[in-house]
């Protein structure tokens, strides 16, 4: 009970709800934010010794009340004596009410509200997930930071730049009516989700895996405060789904591993087996949205046990209903991967041509074109197209990952030259 | 007697572990059944996956209602359970001090079991 990383984790895990009621009583994120620091920190203090308390979401709040507003008071005129320590800490009388207070839908609004100011609309995106995980998730600066390969010090004016922008902007905190929770709930998803594609995207390493479990751990939180949104199922199973295949995405060297050369043993059964179950939940609703199509297609790799048992047929179907729901050029484009394995490589081919103009900068698209051009046997085109995207390339595995396929065109380019 | 050891607490704080914290957290549990599993006492146990995936079916008097979500929305959960055999109350608790100590956080429920039923799925009924 005492372990200091049992206590870590708690506070972490109370975060959200702690910030969240925090912020309805101050409407300042800064306050909110000391607050639940000063709270964590007599948390670090009390709790040892005396064990943690029965309810530590509603000791933090209570504590981390009592520190802001003592903070506000000692900015307001200057500094009245600190409460003794053990006032502010001894809270076994309030507890009991408050925590009652708390079992109503109170904290499903105030996480809401705590998510949906990180995406505050006047914020660009990379403020928003920079924000949510500062505020949300507690990761540090320095670890936002070098998740995202900026200095400490460029991230941590981001952070002040979109706070300051949150704290001039309105944002309301009166419990939101259903169309508006509906707005606020698919701002926060898309959100949530980019921070998992920051993690997924770009290469190994432990900063940004650790930015997919959080991105994970916030859908299970807004799955809880919405039980029954099918969506928000998709999203979290969409998420489980992908992180599954993480432990087999890169080779010793840190290569990506295309999916199918993954060594599909490697895959997190117990993920997949998670993600799975909220597909079938998802789908018991009968209304369907892209992030459940997109889990649904996830999950058919999961279930292929080896590369050619893919149902790319399904695979190609799925994306025909994700085009319609939710039109763009990377959906055509990665449903002309499931194409050129169910219909062949000049179908796919045909498929991505008009897209040519909408992703010319896009690097996936000429990595898959060049692709297909070397399948149709167009190895020229199929050279320039992978100039191109190692020209467009976000991260060194990409590049690499292209080169190893120039590397392989030239040989065999040479080796037919020569026979 | 047998006893079911039912373990609850924060699935938030559980679900955040580490992957190291994990292994760790098992490997001492591990440590408090050896001998219970030598001794012939340590029964069935199973960990449960998170109450966003779980459905209830409330059996209403009509056709029963399909919910989303647990049971029951409480601050901690029911997270899994062990079943094992005991002389009598103070062993159950005694194990479930020792698994306290493996695994902090949360509380263990001890109820005596009524009725139980073994596997019956073919080739693993005991």
């Amino acid at each position: 009970m005492t372990d200091p990383a049992w206590i870590e984790n708690a506070l972490v895990g109370a975060r959200p709800r702690v910030v969240g009621a925090l912020l309805r009583y101050f409407r300042d994120l800064d306050l909110a934010e000391e607050g639940f620091q000063d709270a964590c920190l007599r948390a670090l203090r009390h709790w040892p010794n005396k064990g943690p308390p029965r309810d530590p979401v509603a000791w933090l709040i209570m504590v981390g009340r009592n520190a802001g507003v003592d903070g506000v008071r000692r900015r307001a005129r200057n500094a009245p004596p600190l409460p003794d320590e053990a006032v502010l800490s001894d809270l076994d009388d309030v507890e009991a009410p408050l925590a009652e207070r708390l079992d109503d839908s109170h904290y499903q609004d105030d996480v809401l509200r705590l998510l949906f100011v990180c995406c505050h609309p006047d914020l660009p995106q990379t403020q928003q997930v920079a924000l949510a995980l500062r505020i949300v998730a507690g990761l540090t600066v320095a670890q936002i930071a070098r998740a995202f390969l900026v200095s400490e010090t460029a991230m941590e004016q981001r952070i002040t730049r979109a706070k300051a922008r949150v704290a001039r902007g309105t944002v309301p905190f009166e419990a939101p009516d259903a169309a508006e929770r509906e707005r606020r709930l698919a701002t926060v998803s898309a959100m949530i989700y980019l921070i998992f594609n920051e993690g997924y995207s770009a290469g190994d390493g432990a900063y940004r895996t650790r930015l997919c479990d959080d991105a994970i751990r916030l859908g299970r939180l807004l799955q809880r405060l919405f039980p029954a949104e099918p969506e928000v199922m998709g999203l979290t199973a969409l998420m489980l789904l992908q992180h599954a295949r993480h432990p087999a995405r890169f080779d010793a060297a840190g290569r990506i591993v295309l999916l199918e050369e993954q060594d599909r043993t490697r895959w997190n059964r117990k993920l997949i087996a998670e993600g799975l179950a909220l597909v079938e939940k998802a789908l018991r609703h009968r209304a369907s949205g892209p992030y459940q199509i997109q889990a649904a297609i996830a999950a058919l790799h999961d279930r292929a046990e080896t590369a050619e048992a893919t149902d790319w047929a399904q695979i190609d179907l799925l994306y025909g209903v994700l085009e319609w729901l939710s039109p763009s050029p990377v959906v055509t484009l990665n449903r002309a991967v499931a194409v050129s394995k169910s219909r062949g490589a000049e179908a796919a081919l045909a498929m991505i041509e008009p897209l040519g103009e909408a992703l010319a900068g896009y690097f996936h698209f000429h990595g898959v074109r060049g692709a297909l051009l070397w399948q149709c046997g167009r190895r020229a085109q199929a050279r320039t197209a992978f100039d191109k995207a190692i020209a467009l390339a976000n991260t060194a595995a990409e590049a690499d990952h292209i080169r190893d396929h120039l590397d392989r065109l030239m040989a065999e380019a040479a080796r037919e030259g020569r026979g | 007697m047998l006893y079911a050891i039912l373990c609850y607490h924060e699935e938030d704080v559980v679900w955040s572990w580490s992957a190291e914290q994990e292994a760790a957290v098992m490997t001492r549990l591990a440590e408090v059944q050896a001998p219970m599993i030598a001794s012939g006492k340590m029964g069935p146990s199973l960990r449960l996956m998170p109450t966003t995936t779980a459905t209830t079916l409330r059996k209403t008097k009509d056709a029963p209602l399909v919910i989303d979500g647990p049971f029951a929305e409480t601050k901690e959960q029911l997270l899994g359970f062990y079943v094992v055999e005991v002389a009598d109350l103070e062993e159950a608790l005694a194990i479930a001090r020792d698994l306290a100590a493996a695994n902090p956080g949360g509380a263990y429920e001890l109820r005596p079991v009524a009725l139980y039923n073994p596997d019956q799925r073919p080739g693993l009924a005991p």
